[in-house]
This record gives C-alpha cells, structure tokens and sequence, in this order.
C-alpha cells in the first residue's frame, strides 16, 4: 500500500449533498431558494473535489474512517484515483443536469418538485459514497442507499407506468444486491478475513477457481445497476422517470456505480493477475461481449428514442465490463476512461430527448422527422453525443474505445475486438438515421410546423456537455491522467 | 446499593404492580405514569448491571442469602445483561406508547391493563435473570397466565384465539417442568450452573437425553417454532394494540434466550454437537419455520398479521443460528435476539399507530400515509429496512453473523433460507410503501390527476416518541455492532463450538 493522509474531506464531498437536502426540503414554498440550494452544493462538492486533485495525482490515497462496525470490518473511505475520476464524472454532471431540470420540470409543471430536488441530492451522495468506498462493505451500503433513494425518482410520475416502472427497478436492484452480492461478500469475509480493496485481488492463490468462477459470477450479476444481460430489463423499464432523471441517473449515475461495483470487483478483489491466471477473464469478456451485441441489435428496433438509449446504455456499460475483462492495462484504462467518455456523450443525448419532447411532446423517433430545422441546436448536440457513443472523432468517446480496441490487441482476444467494431458500426446504424430524418427527412408531421428550441434552461446544458465532449477529444488529459494513475503507471 | 442492582430489575416492577392494583382503585389516570416510573427504574437498573457485567464478569445474586445451589441464586453474566437490557428497554417504550392506545381501544380497563403488564414484564425480566431453573418455571408461569389475560382484552376472536394459546401454552409449561424434574431426580439440583456441572458424569443416561427433549419442546412451543407455531397469528393478531406491541416482541425472544441457557449452561456445546446428533432434524425445522412464516406473511391482507408471520420466521432465523454449532451462528443468535425484539417492537407501535388513526391496518389504511402520517411511515421505513437486513440497520448484521455461521458449518439451506426471507420481507415492506407513495393498493391503478392534499394526522407524540426511539435505536444498534460483539458476546461463547 502506498502512502495515505487522513482527511475529512471525503466524508465532506458525500455529506454536501446529504446536508443539502434539509433546506432542499424546508424551502418547498421558494422554488428559486431551493434551487440556489442545490447549486450551492453542487460547486461546493465540486470545489472540495479539486481539493482532493492534487493528492491524488502524486499517487497518495485520501483516506476517512467512518465507523469501526465489526471486527476487523469498518466503514470507511479511501480515495484513488479512479473513484475520483468516477466522483468527478458524477459531480460535475450534477450542476448542468440541475439546471436542465429547472427548465424541465418547469416547463411541463412537473408535481412535488422539492420531493425530486431533495431525492435528487441525496442520490449523489450515495455516488460519491460509492466512488469513495475503502472496501466492500462500505461499497455496498451506499449502492443500497442509492437504490432506495432513486425509488421516489423512477415512479415520480405516480401513475401506473411509473409504478410498473418503479417496482421492476426495485426488484432487480434490491433482489440482486441482497440475493447475490451479500452472500459473496460474506463468504468472501469468511475465506480471507478481509474486505479491503488491494490491486493484489485478495483470494491469493489458495481458493479454487471453481469458487472463484462462483463468486465472480455472483458480483458480476449481483451488482444489477451495471444491466448485463439478462438481468437488464429495468433500464428500459426505468425509463418512465423525468427525463432529466433519466439522463442523470440512468444515463450516468446508477449505471455506472454499477459498472464501477464491478470494476472495483474484478480490479480490487480478484486482481487481474489472478483473473487472468484462471481463464476468468474470458467468461468476464464472453458475458460483457453478448451483452453488447444482443443489446445494440434491440436498440436498432426501437421506435422509442428513450428506450433506444437505454438499449444503446445496456450495450455501452458492457463494454467497460469488457474492458475491465481485457485484464490487461490498456483495456482497464480504456474501461475506466469510457465511464466519463460515454456519461458526456450519453446524457447529451438523453438531454436532447428531454429538450424534443418539452417543445413538441414527441417521443417517438418517427414522429420527429425534419424536426432538426426548427430545433438546430438541440439536434447539433445529439450529433456530437451519438458521435461520441459510436467513438468517431471529434468526440471524447473515440479515444475511449480507441484504447479499448488496444487492449484487444495487446491481450490477443481477437473475437472481442470483432465485437467492438461490429457493436460501433451497430451503433451508427441506429444513431444516425434519427439525425438524418430529422435534417433531410421528408414529410413532416403537420403539428410540429410551428415547435421552436425548448427553454434556455434546457438547451443549455445539453450544448455544453456537448462541447465538453468535444473538447475531452482535443484536451483528455484530465481523466486521462487519473485512468492512467489507476491503472498504476 | 451498588450489590443489589440485578435484583432491583425484578423487584421494582413487581411491587410497581402491587401500587397500581391500588392505586387503580382510586384513580386510574395515575396508572401509566407509576408504570413508566417502574419500569423506567427497571431499566436503569439493567443498564447499570451491565455495565457491571462488563467490568468485572459474571455477577452471581444469592436470593436471601442462601448459598447456591440450595437457595435461589440470580446470574448475570452478558447474554442476559444483554437480553434484560433489552427485555426493560422495551417494555419502557411500550409503557410510554400504550397510554392513547389503551385509553381508547380498553377505557374501563386501564388499572387492570397496566397491573398485568408490568407483571408480565416481571415474568420476563425473572425468566431472564434466575439462574434456578425450577424459579424459571414459576416466573415462565407468571409471565404466560398474565400474557393470556392480556391477549383476551381484545376485539373479536382474542377468546377462541387465547384459549388455543392457553392450551398449548400449558402443554408446552408442562414439557418444561417435566425435564426439569428429571434432572432434578438425575442430579439432585436445580440450579443451572449446578445441574451443567453434574450432567458430564451422566453423560450416557437415556433420563438426561429425555429430559432434554422435554425442554426442547417445551420452549419450542413457547417460542412458536415450526411445527408448534399454530397458536401464534391468531392470538397477537386479535391482541389489544399495546398487548401485542409487549408481548410480540418479548415472549419469543426471551424462549429463545431460554433456549440457549438449556443448551450451553445447563447441557454442554459439545454434548449436543458431537453426542446426540439432533443438528440436522433441528436445521429442517428452522428453514422450514423460515419459508413458512415467509410465504404465510406474503398472503396477509392485515398487517398485523403479517408481521405475526415475520415473527415466526424470525424464530427460524434464531433456532437455526444456534443449531448450526458455530461460534459466528452462536453470535447471530444473540445479536438478533436484541435486534428482532427492536424491530419487532418498532413496528408492532407503527402498525398500533396506524390502528389508532384508521381503525384498522390493511393495505387500504396505508393509502396516502406519506402526507397525513409522515413520521409514522420514517419508522415503518427504518423498520422495514431493517428487516429487509439494509446496512447500516441491525438487521443486517444478525444476518452478516448467522450467514457467517452457516457457511463455516455448510447448512447452505440454511443460506438460501435466509436469503429468500429477506427477499420476501422487501416485497412485503416495499408493498406497503408503495401504497403509502401512490395513493392506491396493489390493485388499483393510481391516477395522479385525482391527487388531493391530504391533511396531516400523525400520531400523538407521545406514541411518535417511543417509536422513533426504538426505529433510532436499530440503526445505532447496527453500528455499534462490532462493540457489542467484542464486549458481551464473545467473552460468553461456549466452548465446544467450531
């Protein structure tokens, strides 16, 4: 282990927003003040973030004991550089995302607004506990918080869809993480007398790969936010929340704490030595592998734009599961750098959704076609982010895959590389016909004649995280480097 | 003074219940603030053994003076300082939750009322404490007359539903006394310690292997254990509010503390490990227990008898940490116990909260709770997550412990059991607050456009109170998790055990 300091600040980023819900919550009345509430602790938290930048990139671990709740076994927080990467993706996607929901929520006269706003921070929270997360017990209390504070959020609309909605998101977070996580994680205590993550894995050499196969296959599943097939059908079903919910918490924030479960998993439990060591890297590739292809063949049938991100979702987390089961450095890096690549590109592209559906009520991919003339801007960003996803410059998510597709080659799995391309030429099939219809598309319904951009406060944030995707191709430096210090080099 | 503290547990609310016979007489408004004073007095008295009990051992209480084994002697050491704390801990809330309750649901029987529950807690707290096992019988009979006279205060069928209880309650109080009496023939003692040192030079006798079986199904039956838990539903289903808050969570619990102190004190860890071979039938039952008051709670329409089926299956849990024969499942046995009794309680006062607004608790009362009874539904979450086994509840941490045990002892059923419970209790739990969220049951389809403001009707403070204490207690009782294992638990984990 290298060297740590003691700080209070992590414990600081996961309160902000925690604390920020208690005058979220008594400033109902004065929507104004309540949004001045929650930008507050967005900067805030973004601000102790930087704080922690410096630290991190010199390779020394910021670390905060909780609470010592078992033997040998505490709650604490220990930030890397990969849970910082992970927090400053979720953080700094929180401030354009709540400034995209005034616009929304406003707009279409959404009901219990401070109930969104205060579930909404306390959602973030649970984020950042995650990033920050020291062992796996600290992990999974906050996965669990998350899950339960996303509920009111997904059913938000209250009505029938929602509730189906919400009782499948439910269901398959809750039953997985208690069903599958908690007994490996308790078995795994039992086995090595530890849960603390360690580049090293913790299994040593002793346990069989027969219980290892067990044990992978019982994180990889049990950690359901991450939507492997077949245990990805929430998403879709999730996608009856708020738009802007959609965007950032399923676009970026619950998926990926998802994906960064098991990227913690397979890097800091198992290790990849001993993942590569016993051919459990295949099965982490061949899993993640038919996700992305199955997932990206369903998203083409979809006539639902929302749905059609979650498919196209399902298939982008897979491949940072797949990265991750490259075991190889350059695959790692790739993984850890398309969660920031893919949640700019994504929630672009959900914003946009959100933005077409404020102005004209369309939902459905066929209703908007020529739309892009009345609504260049908003049209403009969702070609930036569907560039970014497919991973073609000038977008950030090109370089993601870029190093993805080098893992392959430097780990020899020649099939997955196969898969990787034919996912991206998937993808271009069912992005860019959208945006095409939409510019060059002939027959334009009649009651979209007169449907201008959405409010500034949502066409806004969707053309800065598409500018943030641009510029993350030219200048990636700063996720770059924390990947790269990740990945301990 | 400082000597006499184990005592004073037993006596306070024992004469306390003498005063409010009295004092009931002349004035019965009186009656639950002496109860609350009593047992209040109770309590500190506990938490002052304790922390005796942790500084310097076992505290042995000679009754009278009498040397044991002759006279009776009182023996604390940390599992029942921890059980009594418990044990006091509750019947407190429950006192200061009963008095609305009681006044509307049993006005002409408040003196009545609060004399049986205090004696009933007496009962408990002398269960619990006496290291005498023929006193045990006596404070078990106490306990169990005042628990039926308190159960058949209730509405509708309390009759039939306590007589059933009164039967097998008797059955099972006899099973009891019939081991001890032919330990007592075998041994000559009563007392626990006594008995436990004598039993290895009678290690092959077919009296002392009976003798046990007989004390087995007779807690069994107290406890309501699968096949024995018939009597159970109905009789704290139909219970007056404050009665089933007391009685639900103490009664099982306290048979399962009993429960342990026959198998560890009086017999031996490695008598019943590695002499009789009793492990696996035991195991079956407690799954068996676990699945059934699962699946059983999953066809309520009531709430209140839904959580009588929890109880059941929270019984499974504790029988089957025991049995597994490990040190980890040991620990999860006691840890829950603590645990259960506060879940048990802090949702037995919500659901009484809910029937002392709505009049009754089934899904449809749940409608729209979240606006007009917001406090009352932030313990039923706690609760409920609790259960569900959420860190950082206690819930979880009885779980941590008795999957622990059960995997180094290979009862991989025993896992799944648990597992499946847990599940079954988030869909029980989240069925409820759904309800709660949409405005609609299950079966309706909610229509946010009929939404109305609904005014807020929380409970009394006075009920919100205890509520909050014991839903606040089970969060910090799980972070306190490591502190009461190394302190209590451990240093009085028998030998014998893997």
């Amino acid at each position: 282990m290298s060297e740590s300091i003691i700080s209070f600040t992590p414990l600081a980023i996961v309160l902000t927003s925690a604390v920020a819900v208690i005058p979220i919550s008594l400033s109902g009345r004065n929507p104004n003040l309540r949004e001045f509430w929650t930008f507050l602790a967005g900067f805030l938290k973004l601000m102790l973030l930087f704080s922690l930048l410096e630290p991190v990139t010199k390779g020394i671990a910021v670390q905060f004991e909780l609470w010592k709740v078992l033997p040998g076994v505490s709650l604490h927080f220990s930030v890397d550089a990969f849970g910082l990467l992970f927090a400053f993706v979720a953080c700094s996607l929180w401030i354009p995302t709540s400034l995209y929901c005034i616009g929304y929520m406003r707009g279409l006269k959404e009901h219990a607004q401070t109930r969104f706003f205060a579930c909404f921070a306390l959602a973030l929270s649970a984020t950042a506990g995650v990033a920050f997360a020291g062992n796996l017990l600290t992990l999974y209390v906050f996965y669990e918080i998350l899950s339960l504070s996303t509920f009111p959020l997904v059913a938000h609309h209250q009505d029938g869809e929602a509730r189906t909605g919400g009782r499948k998101y439910l269901t398959y977070l809750l039953a997985t993480s208690i069903g599958l996580v908690l007994p490996a994680m308790i078995i795994t205590y039992q086995m090595t007398g530890t849960l603390e993550f360690s580049s090293m894995g913790i299994y040593g050499d002793t346990v069989k790969p027969g219980t290892l196969l067990v044990l992978l296959l019982l994180f990889l599943y049990g950690f359901a936010k991450s939507g492997l097939m077949p245990l990805h059908s929430w998403l879709p079903g999730a996608m009856v929340a708020p738009t802007p919910v959609s965007a950032l918490l399923h676009a970026v924030a619950v998926v990926k704490v998802g994906v960064f479960c098991n990227l913690r998993i397979i890097t800091g439990i198992f290790g990849i030595e001993i993942l590569s060591k016993t051919y459990l890297d295949t099965v982490v590739c061949v899993i993640a592998g038919v996700t992305v292809i199955v997932s990206s063949l369903i998203a083409l049938s979809q006539d639902n734009l929302k749905r059609r991100l979650a498919f196209s979702t399902v298939g982008q987390l897979s491949y940072i599961i797949l990265g991750a089961g490259l075991a190889q450095s350059y695959g790692v890096k790739g993984a850890m750098l398309h969660i920031s690549m893919h949640a700019f590109g994504k929630i672009t592209l959900f914003m946009c959704a959100g933005a077409i559906f404020v102005a004209s009520g369309k939902k459905y991919i066929s209703q908007m076609v020529g739309l892009g003339h009345k609504m260049p801007f908003t049209f403009g960003a969702f070609l930036i982010g569907s560039l970014s996803v497919i991973g073609l410059p000038p977008a950030g998510g090109f370089i993601s895959k870029w190093l993805l597709l080098k893992g392959t080659i430097a780990a020899e799995h020649w099939p997955m590389m196969v898969v990787l391309l034919g996912s991206s030429l998937l993808n271009a099939a069912y992005f860019f016909p959208i945006v095409y219809q939409a510019f060059f598309g002939k027959g334009m319904l009649p009651e979209n004649e007169n449907v201008k951009e959405a409010p500034l406060a949502c066409t806004l944030p969707l053309c800065i995280t598409a500018v943030v995707s641009i510029i993350l191709f030219i200048y990636p430096e700063p996720f770059l480097t924390l990947a790269t210090l990740a990945v301990g080099e | 003074m400082e000597q006499q503290y184990p005592v004073l547990i037993v006596i306070i609310p024992m004469f306390t219940a003498m005063v409010l016979t009295l004092a009931g007489w002349f004035k019965p408004s009186v009656c639950q603030p002496l109860a609350v004073v009593g047992l209040l007095g109770s309590f500190l008295s506990a938490v002052a053994t304790l922390a005796k009990v942790s500084a310097g051992g076992v505290i042995s209480y000679r009754l009278g003076g009498w040397e044991p084994p002759f006279g009776i002697e009182y023996r604390v050491d940390g599992l029942n300082a921890l059980v009594l704390v418990m044990v006091s801990l509750v019947a407190l809330l429950v006192a200061v939750f009963a008095r609305k309750p009681v006044e509307k649901e049993l006005g002409n029987k408040i003196s009545n009322f609060y004399t049986l529950f205090v004696l009933l807690v007496t009962g408990l707290l002398g269960m619990t404490i006496t290291g005498d096992a023929f006193n045990l019988y006596v404070l078990l009979e106490i306990a169990a007359l005042t628990s039926y006279a308190l159960l058949a205060m209730g509405r509708g069928r309390a009759y039939m539903a306590t007589f059933n209880y009164v039967i097998l309650g008797t059955i099972g109080a006899c099973f009891y006394l019939l081991g001890v009496g032919l330990l007592l023939i075998k041994t000559g003692s009563l007392n626990m310690v006594d008995i436990g040192s004598i039993l290895p030079q009678l290690a092959g006798s077919q009296a002392v292997l009976i003798a046990f079986g007989f004390l087995m199904v007779g807690v069994w039956i107290k406890m309501a254990l699968f096949p024995f838990h018939g009597w159970l539903p109905n009789a704290y289903t139909y219970a007056p509010t404050a009665t089933s808050c007391l009685v639900a969570p103490l009664m099982t619990k306290v048979s399962v503390y009993i429960m342990l102190r026959i198998m560890f004190t009086v017999y031996s860890a490695d008598w019943i490990f590695n002499v009789i071979q009793w492990k696996p039938v035991i195991m079956i039952l407690a799954v068996v227990a676990i699945l059934m008051g699962s699946f059983f709670a999953l066809a309520q329409r009531d709430i209140k008898r839904m959580l009588t089926y929890l109880i059941v299956a929270e019984i499974g849990y504790m029988v089957g940490g025991a049995w597994t024969g490990t040190s980890a499942g040991l620990t999860g046995t006691i840890y829950h116990i603590m645990a259960d009794g506060l879940m048990t309680v802090c949702l037995f006062m919500v659901i009484g909260s809910v029937v002392y607004r709505k009049g009754r608790a089934n899904f449809e009362s749940f409608k729209d709770a979240f606006q007009s009874m917001p406090w009352t539904m932030g313990a039923l979450i706690i609760g409920g997550l609790s259960m569900i086994g959420v860190p950082p509840t206690c819930g979880f941490f009885s779980k941590w412990y008795l999957i622990s045990g059960a995997y180094q002892s290979s009862d991989y059923a025993f896992i799944v059991a648990l597992l499946i419970s847990s599940l079954v209790n988030a869909i029980l739990f989240i069925r409820i607050v759904e309800t709660a969220f949409f405005s609609a049951t299950s079966e309706e389809v909610p229509d946010p456009h009929e939404h109305q403001e609904v005014d807020y009707a929380d409970s009394p403070v006075s009920m919100l109170i205890p509520m909050w204490v014991s839903a606040l207690a089970l969060i910090a009782m799980g972070l306190y998790t490591g502190e009461i294992v190394t302190r209590w638990i451990q240093p009085i984990l028998p030998g014998g055990l893997i």
